[in-house]
């Protein structure tokens, strides 16, 4: 098929930036939208032109580096996946496609398609983790028993790969799925529980300082996100934030 | 933790967000209820009967505490409202050269900023009609609503022969004099007492009487409630009709979010939240909604 793609570049981070129309053929409905990007990139090159900076690592949906806003869409039109396993088949012969880097004050663009989101590791490092005791005698986490159903919902929370579509998707640009993701899939286990208070509380106002907006429930985070987390984990994280207030 | 995150954070800012505007949809069951007595009791029988009510929601003290809570909650919800879109549009300074939003999210979600600003025009619009009319300005001319007082002699109650009295509210124990006449007598707090000529004894009170208001305000014939002949009716309907239509597109979103800010959504119950919070987004605003459109079209 042959496309019309609309890409958004931008040479550095205080470069004003542009849309700029590039064409595309013979692109096959099998291809991965990076694959796609990639034969665009090829050409570019050969014709001695920059080519178009995005991020990617794994291109099998696990790692949450690729990151384009397809035609008005986090990881575009189709449902649960990331950019790099969306197929060429969902667009149809002569369309326009718009492709933009998330847009969000907190991620501050790099280059033409990529964005910095370092945001969440600070948000991460603010209190995402569990504090144990590395010294030799680390209990196996296997000995202690979890009820079925709190593994299941800690583990639905875990899947989060961190790709930052829930911000970019939101008119608020928050980043409560991702952090409520964090927050939750902690708060729901025995080992995470001893810093729940501390960790929602810190890792909250590391959000707030970062510059990412207020929730306000549209739900659009929950339909964009490519590992399906739940707006369940914001009300916990909601909850988990009103005890730490009360009870700290 | 700080004071100030009570405020300043967002989670707690969600908080405050959800309480106000869940107590404001409590205030419009009760509010409701009340003015739907203007179109369910018709003739004298209604205006004696919403004036009671008004009397008695001006004088209580436990419904003074409710309305304090009420300017309360739409002057927090508005600062607080407002303070959240300002900074949500600063957390996305360039926004999107395609973007569909109507993919993921209501058109409702994402408008509460004007549906509530919206809101807060009519809530003006209002208080000027009518609570500013009700409770401060006495230069409008405004027919009373009497309320005659219980008079005993000797202990036993005793009928007042001015036919224009039909309500009790206060009993007091003063005899009645032989040669009694009616003088009015303007007092500051918006009542005019009536008492017996010559004498110190109150035989009524006579309040701005609202049924009347409203009914002059949205009918098509003022003077027939004493009121100065004015043709805005038809302007005013539409008004408090598209505001209603607002309103309810603000709930339409609002009410099930307020449960979620709280952080109550389990599968179990998320279903019953949604629904009733639709059905409450239509129900509520039509409700007020009909009161003003009847009286225009004079079905009272
Ligand atoms: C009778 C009047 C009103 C009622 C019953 C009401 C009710 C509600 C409810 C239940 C919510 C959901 C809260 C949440 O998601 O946590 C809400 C949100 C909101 N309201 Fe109102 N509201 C009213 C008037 C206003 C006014 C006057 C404004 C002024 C600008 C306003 C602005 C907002 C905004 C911006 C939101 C979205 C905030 C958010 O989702 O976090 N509302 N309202
Ligand atoms: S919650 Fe979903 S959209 Fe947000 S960062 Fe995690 S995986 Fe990506
Ligand atoms: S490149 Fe790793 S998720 Fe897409």
């Amino acid at each position: 098929m042959n496309l019309t793609l609309k890409i958004w570049r931008q040479k550095n981070p205080n470069e004003k930036g542009k849309i700029v129309s590039y064409p595309v053929k013979d692109i096959d409905g099998d291809m991965s939208f990076l694959e796609m990007m990639d034969v665009l990139n090829v050409e570019l090159i050969e014709k001695g032109e920059n080519p178009v900076a995005f991020d990617h690592d794994c291109r099998e949906g696990i790692c949450g580096m690729c990151s384009m806003y397809i035609n008005g869409e986090a990881h575009g039109p189709d449902r649960g996946v990331t950019t790099c396993q969306l197929h060429m088949r969902k667009f149809k012969d002569g369309d326009t496609i718009y492709i933009e880097p998330w847009r969000a004050k907190a991620f501050p663009i790099i280059k033409d398609l990529m964005v910095d989101r370092s945001a969440f590791d600070r948000v991460m490092n603010a209190g995402g983790f569990v504090s144990v005791n590395t010294s030799g005698n680390t209990i196996d986490a296997n000995a202690t028993p979890i009820p079925k159903e709190d593994a299941d919902k800690a583990f639905e929370a875990a899947t989060c790969i961190g790709c930052g579509a829930c911000v970019a998707s939101c008119k608020n640009a928050s980043a409560m799925l991702f952090v409520s993701a964090k927050v939750s899939q902690l708060a729901l286990l025995p080992q995470g529980k001893v810093e729940a208070k501390e960790r929602v509380i810190k890792m909250v106002n590391t959000m707030d300082e970062e510059g990412f907006g207020n929730c306000t429930n549209t739900g659009a985070c929950e339909v964009e996100c490519p590992k399906g987390i739940s707006l369940e984990n914001i009300a916990r994280m909601n909850r988990e934030y009103l005890k730490a207030m009360i009870l700290k | 933790m700080s004071k100030s995150a009570l405020l300043k954070s967002s989670i707690a800012k969600k908080y405050w967000m959800a309480l106000t505007g869940l107590f404001l949809c409590t205030f419009l069951i009760g509010h409701l209820i009340g003015n739907l007595q203007l179109i369910f009791m018709a003739g004298e029988e209604g205006r004696r009967a919403f004036n009671v009510y008004a009397y008695f929601m001006a004088h209580n003290p436990a419904i003074k505490i409710l309305s304090y809570l009420t300017y309360f909650s739409i002057l927090f919800h508005t600062i607080d409202g407002i303070m959240l879109t300002i900074k949500n549009k600063k957390s996305r300074p360039k926004g999107y050269a395609y973007n569909n939003a109507a993919a993921n999210s209501s058109s409702s979600s994402r408008n509460m900023a004007l549906l509530g600003s919206l809101i807060l025009v009519f809530i003006v619009m209002h208080m000027a009609n009518f609570w500013y009319k009700a409770k401060i300005d006495n230069s409008a001319p405004f027919p009373l609503h009497v309320y005659e007082l219980e008079l005993k002699q000797d202990g036993k109650k005793v009928r007042n022969d001015q036919t224009m009295y039909y309500f009790t509210h206060q009993p007091t124990l003063q005899p009645i004099p032989k040669n009694r006449k009616l003088v009015y007598r303007d007092t500051t707090n918006n009542i005019t007492d009536l008492y017996i000529k010559g004498t110190n004894i109150k035989i009524a009170e006579g309040y701005k009487d609202l049924h009347s208001l409203v009914f002059a305000f949205f009918g098509q014939d003022k003077s027939k409630y004493g009121f100065p002949k004015n043709e805005q009716a038809l302007y005013f309907t539409l008004f408090y009709i598209i505001s209603m239509l607002v309103l309810s597109f603000h709930l339409w979103h609002g009410f099930a979010s307020a449960f979620q800010s709280l952080g109550i959504n389990h599968s179990s119950y998320n279903k019953l939240i949604k629904s009733s919070g639709k059905l409450f987004a239509v129900l509520i605003p039509l409700g007020f909604a009909i009161i003003p459109l009847m009286i225009f079209l004079n079905q009272i």
